[in-house]
């Protein structure tokens, strides 16, 4: 068992045992840091295939901003001490056997495929370098990256729109 | 490492999340999950993308590697947008209704 096997199914205990945490812990705090968990251990497995620059990108953006602007919320609403109120456990039943025929209805549509030992390049390739994204984004795709600066724009607007106090003449 | 092996692992990831967005009622928690959802398949186009750098389907298409990347590079760009719109619905749905549980919101109107 060489060390990439060791790293990968290390770092996909820890991904799977995060997931189940943040569906599984009671407080909302509690599920944001174990997401957080989660998505270092996703990194981990972008930086085992080469794509330093999504590792990276997906510890700061997601780690970083999109997980404190959760826990900015959580703790804006103070929902820490609140306990989430019981939910009639037939319908916890049937969404966990629901979620269950999804998974195993999909991993036996895939074990039935021929390419489903094909082997991924691990390392190797220097195509998810910083340099080598950059050039690929700035000349094949320079309009799609325009856009979504537009995109960027009318979300804050949204953002600033929905979340503005509502007069109080209504 | 084989491709089945990422396949189960993003599917199980996938499949945990969609197990929270049926089963929790905090509203944030189920942001969460879809989150997850989305990672799971981001790590999943990232591995299909070296299984074809790795087979002989790569020498065709030796831009695979590096238009998955990007095209997962956009995936989270729309996701930061997503988020920024989707947690300022759930601020404003708290301060008119002081709840997140979804129950409550199963009506659009007040």
């Amino acid at each position: 068992m060489s060390i990439t096997e060791i790293l990968f199914w290390g770092l996909s205990v820890l991904a799977l045992f995060g997931a189940v945490m943040v569906v599984a812990s009671k407080s909302p705090i509690h599920s944001i840091l174990f997401l957080i968990v989660v998505f270092f251990a996703i990194s981990g497995h972008y930086i085992l295939l080469n794509a330093q620059f999504l590792a990276i990108v997906n510890i700061i953006v997601y780690a970083g901003a999109i997980m404190v602007l959760f826990l900015f919320v959580v703790m804006l609403m103070n929902l820490n001490a609140e306990s989430e109120p019981k939910k009639n456990r037939m319908l916890q039943f049937a969404g966990l056997i629901s979620g269950g025929c999804l998974f195993l209805v999909l991993i036996a549509a895939i074990s039935d495929t021929t390419q489903a030992s094909q082997m991924v390049q691990m390392g190797g390739g220097n195509n998810g370098l910083i340099k080598n994204l950059g050039m690929v984004l700035f000349k094949d795709y320079v309009l799609p990256f325009e856009i979504s600066s537009v995109l960027f724009l009318s979300a804050m607007i949204g953002a600033v729109v929905i979340g503005k106090k509502e007069k109080e003449n209504s | 490492m084989e491709i089945k092996w990422y396949i189960g692992l993003a599917l199980a990831l996938f499949c945990t999340g969609i197990v929270g967005v049926l089963t929790r009622r905090n509203s944030i928690i189920i942001f969460m999950c879809i989150e997850l959802m989305l990672n799971a398949v981001n790590l999943l186009l990232v591995a299909f993308s070296k299984m074809h750098a790795a087979s002989a389907l790569g020498q065709t298409m030796p831009n695979v590697v590096s238009d998955a990347q990007i095209f997962v590079f956009f995936i989270m760009v729309v996701a930061a947008a997503e988020v920024s719109v989707g947690l300022a619905i759930i601020v404003m749905l708290y301060r008119n209704t002081h709840s997140v549980d979804v129950n409550f919101l199963n009506r659009l109107k007040n």
